[in-house]
């Protein structure tokens, strides 16, 4: 709130705080604040994240471990979505369904992603199916909830319409009730991408045999610091461009509502 | 037989925790093909009635029947005009009107027919693919009632439709639902709180008390617009001129008028 800054303004504010970021890092790598193995350059860490693209570490280059781990995020999120908006949508509108699920979900959802990683990779293993089943434990709930509230919220008026001109309940949920709470499941989404994401890193650094969070463990072992920052960045990186992306389609569906 | 009766309704409603009745012993009749407006000071239940009707709620004690059958939920046979217009943001003109036609099976072509004809009637072609917010509040309550009449139900039941159009659109929608009335009746129940929309438009006209909600008086309209022969009007100033008009709206006026407390506003 405050006052309004300029889009201008309001860019060089970012830029400045990056700015004195990696000026206070830099500093601090210069005078050699913690030991070079502890603390590189950023430029040392920008060399090292080019090397990898050509060197393998850990049996994969940088892209490499990274496709893995979007693989494994991609296939773990897209199950959650489309698992978590259905039945969020079908609970909004059929109560029986809401007392069913609701006290299931109820004590399953404080289980943190991470405490899912013993079972799961006894379960499915340290491939793809058990860092799969950590991110759904972390994108699920999101996409479950908003969903719900989603369909919980919709203006009346409007299920009144639907109702009136003959349309069952399974048309109600896909012709109003989906579309009414677009907004709401794509702000889930994004939550959900997020939570998803940070969910499988943190698997892949305890229990998985490929991945960049295994990457940043291998790296941790070696003592080697510009690998796990390259990680990091790496991750944090994709992170974001999910991100933008969920929030570019956001914007989309708000437009053509005519907001 | 597409009727409605109200037997005896009262309906109580909570709010805060406090308990109102909205109508008491509200009885009335919408014969076959007879245009019923029901108005009333605001607050006195007369959206409440026309909701019963719908099946969208239902009697504390009486019943509302339909047809003969008593009204248990909503259905595409009791075409409804919203006040709010109702229509869904995230579908065309076109999808919007399409909606009812697809719960009622319709094939594909005959419903684009069908809508075709409506969008002309309604003054729309040309906007089948815009979105409602594209739309001025004219042009989307001409929508919410094309969506309503290419359902050709035998039941209309519209809720202060004209409410939010300005004076012209208003009157021109007035002469075009009596011209389409009288092409094809129907059973119309027509809320509003307009004395003159009531007079011009209804066979009948039931003028309700303020809350809780009962019967004042029904007045008969058609026999004096018959004996006077409105219907060689053509424009719905010409009939506003009329004596027998004004001796009519006068009337309702004064029962309105009757209930109006000092201290009200």
């Amino acid at each position: 709130m405050g006052d309004k800054l300029k889009r201008a303004e309001l860019m060089w504010l970012s830029l400045a705080g990056l700015l004195i970021f990696f000026g206070v890092w830099t500093f601090a790598a210069w005078v050699e604040l913690a030991p070079r193995k502890f603390l590189p350059l950023p430029s040392q860490v920008v060399e090292r994240g080019i090397e990898l693209l050509t060197q393998p570490f850990s049996g994969q280059t940088l892209q490499g471990h990274l496709a893995v781990s979007i693989e494994r995020y991609l296939s773990g999120f897209l199950l959650a979505a489309a698992v978590g908006v259905p039945l969020g949508l079908l609970m909004g509108w059929y109560r029986w369904l809401d007392n069913v699920i609701t006290p299931l979900f109820d004590s399953l959802r404080f289980i943190a992603p991470i405490a899912w990683v013993p079972f799961a990779a006894l379960w499915f293993g340290t491939g793809i199916g058990g860092p799969m089943m950590i991110i759904f434990a972390g994108a699920f709930a999101p996409c479950l909830i908003n969903a719900y509230r989603g369909a919980r919220f919709v203006d009346p008026k409007y299920i009144e319409a639907a109702q009136v001109y003959g349309a069952s309940g399974p048309r109600i949920v896909y012709e109003v009730l989906l579309p009414a709470s677009l907004p709401s499941i794509i702000a889930g989404l994004r939550i959900s991408a997020g939570a998803g994401w940070q969910s499988l890193i943190g698997a892949e650094l305890i229990a998985a045999n490929s991945g960049v969070g295994l990457m940043m463990v291998r790296a941790q072992g070696a003592l080697d610091t510009s690998i796990v920052m390259v990680g990091m960045v790496a991750v944090g990186v994709f992170g974001m461009l999910v991100d933008v992306a969920l929030r570019g389609i956001e914007k989309r569906v708000q437009r053509k509502r005519g907001h | 037989m597409a009727n409605i009766v109200l037997d005896n309704v009262s309906r109580s409603f909570r709010r805060d925790g406090k308990e109102f009745l909205a109508l008491d012993r509200v009885s009335f009749v919408c014969n076959e093909h007879e245009f019923v407006a029901v108005v009333g000071p605001s607050g006195c239940g007369k959206t409440t009635c026309m909701r019963m009707a719908a099946g969208l709620d239902f009697p504390g004690s009486g019943s509302v029947k339909v047809g003969g059958k008593v009204v248990k939920a909503p259905g595409p046979d009791r075409a409804v005009v919203f006040q709010q217009f109702a229509l869904f943001p995230w579908k065309t003109v076109y999808e919007n009107i399409e909606f009812g036609l697809r719960s009622l099976g319709v094939g594909r072509d005959e419903a684009a027919d069908r809508i075709a004809r409506n969008l002309k009637l309604m003054n729309l072609e040309g906007y089948e693919s815009a979105y409602p917010h594209q739309l001025s509040g004219g042009m989307q309550q001409r929508v919410a009632i094309a969506r309503a009449y290419v359902l050709n139900p035998d039941v209309l039941l519209m809720d202060e439709p004209f409410g939010a159009l300005d004076a012209q659109t208003r009157t021109v929608m007035q002469e075009e639902l009596l011209r389409v009335g009288r092409a094809n009746p129907r059973t119309v129940m027509f809320i509003t709180h307009a004395v003159d929309e009531a007079v011009y438009l209804a066979d009948r006209v039931v003028v309700m008390t303020r809350r809780p909600g009962t019967i004042m008086q029904i007045v008969d309209v058609k026999p004096v617009r018959d004996a006077e022969d409105w219907q060689k009007y053509e424009r719905i100033e010409d009939v506003m001129d009329l004596e027998s008009f004004v001796h009519l709206r006068t009337r309702i006026w004064r029962l309105l008028r009757e209930q109006h407390q000092p201290g009200d506003h």
